[in-house]
């Protein structure tokens, strides 16, 4: 297959460039080597849609950041259908001695045109965040700050790429890729060989790897780990808005999140780990995460604690690195996203545009863009009157398979006929087995729904792809 | 059901039960193996067989009307309760109402057991579940971690269908489950026990590869030096049950935050006037003869209920 752009990599930043392609008249093609969109990185971070505070106004992740929040804002939230909410975020400090830190954040923060930063003393703090602790001193309130479920914006920004015409093929991990005669590449994936005039390398830890193998080892991936612990929906309002210590020289430091499913969370840790496939949690990163989010909400316990996850971040130096590779001509790399990659996203793509037309890619709009994608439908988002209607339309609304989240069969249906074909896949769409049972319950309904629907044996159905089946044999 | 029957029996006129699964029963249906109604019938039955006495006097009981596929989703302190089932929505006004409806098991998200988060990692009831009532075998290779009945239950159901279970691990001094359980699910297979141990990590990324094992001292911290690795591609995790009380909780009934149990001063009682929390939804029983006892006790309390509204 011929494509004017291929694409590796569909996590966010991938997915954002298809999409912001799809409004040109070109052929795009967009990789990934899992078995579906979001399951690198882009599956387990933070969720937040940064304002672009806590960054150098030096920076290119400092602007990227900015735009890319306003973009969400403004125009992305509503077209594609996203639950994101724009709780906002403080600045905490544990000693007055530190204001003139956020004074120099929040100095940096308008440099970069972030809008509404306001110093918080100890009183407005006791109205506003009634649980945050004693040793809480001030803080710097950012409103542009939100949230959001990063899986369900990358599956948005694909689903409405391939509405306009991008195509996406999973399970395709590229292993060779040579420059052609002329220009343009021949890129070998999954046994398949396509031509492509132009290569946009977003492959999140491994486009480092991926760079070489296209001619260009021009830097070096390294993983930061971060633990985030999620706590119990009980724990919903225990902040209004999300809460960040003052950022250290690797990381934001330990926060406590909102999410948009309403559990809180607590995290991430950040630390160098030379392992790109370490997602582990340990004993040590609990004890840290712990430690920082109970100095500054001191009634969050252990006992809260319902799941966890790590994430790693693809960092090469402080960062990103965005830029056509003259050494290899029509390779573009969208590289060392780390964060706020989620957030940047559509703000990148609109930067990898501006390159691709820089070294001649005409750039035609078409006639018609789809920009609205239908937000699906979340049984846990809608009143019961809404519920009813549903179910009068489609009495599948009204068979229950998850019980802890509400997710009922018509909604996994959905999802399976979106692209979901793991049972990763189906919770990050639906949530069903991402409650209180953690899928005790409704597994083998969704195993047997997943073998109904994709016509496939149970022993196929997989975790999140090939050597991650459920069960291993049928009893005779 | 028991308790639907008492209520019936104690002059309850119209009863309305409603169950979120396909048939009746609960748990019972998965739990293949006897050892139940050795206190209520006097002979011993296996789980579907002590269900089915209840399911069929049920289905003669010409004022218990049975509503299968149908999911309780709101409950108020007034008792209107709405319900999902397939094609409806239906709202109820009772004029009293019995929750009984049981436990969920703790996961291993709720005892932090650190590692990676591949597949093969099982709630011990889920393994049932896939085992007894799809025919479906989780693995080759088990750790059990906990030595909750379910999971004891289920060393003795996978050994027996060929899976080797090489240890169940209890970071207490004695094992949570019956002792009857010890004896004739690992002791009579075979499989070590190993108390005052924890497992301190799992390994694999796309599907279990391994676990450490490290003993414990007095204060549950590791001894250095002791551990050690199982390889196995399964991980069951056999720690305990929580009341599942949601629906209580919505209807404004105080609720103990460490049992998850209503908080009332007698047996099968809530906070709220004429809402009944029964079997396992009211604290977690080790034999069903005991709920079913206690849950005929919580429709005799309905019944009264409605009497003195009179
Ligand atoms: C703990 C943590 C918290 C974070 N919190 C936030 C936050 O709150 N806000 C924020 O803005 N950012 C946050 N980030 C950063 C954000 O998650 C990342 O910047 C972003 O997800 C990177 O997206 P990506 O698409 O570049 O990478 P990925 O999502 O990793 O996508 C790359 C894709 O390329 C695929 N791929 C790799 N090699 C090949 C190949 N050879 N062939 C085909 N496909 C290939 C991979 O499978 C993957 O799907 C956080 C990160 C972490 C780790």
């Amino acid at each position: 297959m011929n494509a004017d752009v291929l694409i590796v990599g569909a996590g966010v930043t991938g997915a954002a460039i298809a999409r912001e392609l799809s409004r040109y008249k070109l052929r795009i093609l967009l990789l990934e080597k899992e078995a579906e969109p979001a399951f690198g990185v882009s599956k387990s971070n933070s969720g937040i849609i940064h304002a672009g505070t806590q960054n150098s106004p030096a920076s290119v992740k400092g602007w990227l950041c900015v735009e890319g929040n306003r973009l969400m804002r403004e125009e992305i939230a509503a077209d594609l259908g996203l639950n994101f909410v724009q709780c906002g975020q403080l600045i905490v400090i544990f000693d007055l001695a530190d204001l003139p830190e956020l004074e120099k954040i929040r100095e940096e923060g308008e440099e970069l045109g972030v809008k509404g930063l306001e110093l918080k003393d100890r009183a407005w703090l006791n109205a506003n965040e009634p649980n945050l602790g004693p040793e809480v001193k001030a803080a710097l309130l950012v409103p542009s700050a939100g949230i959001i479920s990063p899986y369900r914006f990358v599956y948005a920004l694909v689903e409405n790429a391939v509405k306009n015409g991008a195509e996406l093929k999973t399970s395709r991990k590229v292993s060779a890729i040579r420059p052609l005669e002329g220009g343009g590449f021949e890129v070998v994936a999954g046994g398949e060989v396509f031509r492509t005039r132009f290569l946009v390398n977003a492959a999140g830890l491994y486009a480092d790897e991926l760079s070489a193998l296209a001619g260009a080892p021009t830097f070096k991936i390294t993983p930061r780990k971060g633990e985030e612990y999620l706590l119990d929906k009980k724990r919903e309002h225990i902040v209004n808005r999300i809460i960040f210590p003052l950022p250290s020289k690797t990381s934001k430091g330990i926060l406590i999140i909102k999410t948009s499913d309403g559990n809180p969370m607590i995290g991430p840790t950040a630390h160098d780990t030379p392992d790109k496939e370490d997602l582990s949690t340990s004993d040590e990163g609990l004890a840290e995460v712990l430690a920082g989010a109970r100095r500054m909400a001191p009634s969050i316990s252990k006992s809260d604690i319902i799941a966890y996850f790590s994430g790693l971040r693809p960092v090469s130096g402080k960062d990103f690195i965005i830029r056509h590779e003259d050494s290899v001509p029509g390779l573009i790399n969208a590289a060392g996203i780390q964060s706020p990659g989620l957030t940047s996203a559509p703000a990148i793509a609109v930067m990898v545009a501006g390159i691709l037309k820089e070294h001649g890619l005409g750039l035609e709009p078409k006639e018609e863009f789809h920009r609205l994608r239908p937000r699906p439908v979340h049984l846990f988002q809608v009143p019961l009157d809404e519920t009813r209607r549903l179910i009068g339309k489609n009495p599948a609304y009204g068979d229950i398979v998850c019980r802890c989240e509400l997710v009922s069969a018509q909604e996994i249906r959905e999802a399976l006929k979106r692209g979901a074909r793991t049972l990763d896949g189906v919770k990050f769409r639906t949530r069903a087995q991402a409650g209180r049972c953690h899928g005790g319950f409704c597994t083998t309904r969704i195993m047997k729904i997943m073998q109904e629907e994709l016509g496939f044996p149970v022993t196929a159905v997989t975790k999140r792809g090939p050597g991650s089946e459920l069960i291993k044999d049928e009893r005779k | 059901m028991a308790a639907a029957l008492a209520a019936r029996a104690a002059g309850v006129e119209d009863v309305l039960l409603l169950e979120r699964d396909q048939h009746l029963g609960g748990i019972l249906n998965q739990c293949i193996h006897p050892g139940f109604g050795l206190h209520h019938f006097k002979e011993e039955l296996t789980g579907p067989e002590y269900a089915d006495r209840f399911v069929k006097q049920v289905e003669e009981d010409g004022g218990i009307e049975v509503s299968l596929r149908s999911f309780a989703v709101k409950l108020t302190k007034d008792k209107e309760l709405s319900y999902l089932r397939p094609g409806a929505l239906e709202e109820v006004k009772a004029r009293s109402i019995i929750l009984a409806t049981g436990c969920r098991e703790r996961t291993r998200e709720m005892i932090q057991l650190p590692g990676t988060r591949p597949a093969g990692i099982y709630p011990a009831g889920l393994a049932q579940k896939m085992v007894n009532m799809e025919g479906w075998l989780p693995g080759r290779e088990a750790v059990i971690v906990g030595s909750g009945d379910i999971g004891l239950i289920m060393a003795r159901r996978m050994a027996l269908e060929g899976i080797a279970v090489k240890a169940v691990i209890e970071i207490q001094k004695t094992s949570r489950g019956l002792v009857r359980n010890v004896v004739q699910c690992l002791e009579d297979f075979g499989i070590p026990l190993y108390l005052q141990h924890r497992v301190s990590m799992i390994h694999g990324r796309d599907r279990v590869e391994k676990v450490l094992v490290v003993k414990v001292d007095e204060e549950l911290k590791d001894i250095p030096g002791t551990g050690f690795e199982i390889a196995c591609d399964t991980v069951l995790v056999s720690v305990g049950l929580i009341p599942e009380n949601e629906l209580l909780e919505m209807a404004g009934a105080e609720i103990d935050r460490k049992t998850n149990t209503p908080v009332a001063p007698e047996v099968n009682l809530t906070s709220v006037p004429g809402v009944f929390a029964c079997g396992n939804a009211c604290k977690v029983y080790d034999l069903v003869d005991w709920v079913t006892r206690d849950s005929g006790l919580a429709g005799k309390m309905a019944a009264e209920y409605l009497g003195s509204l009179k």
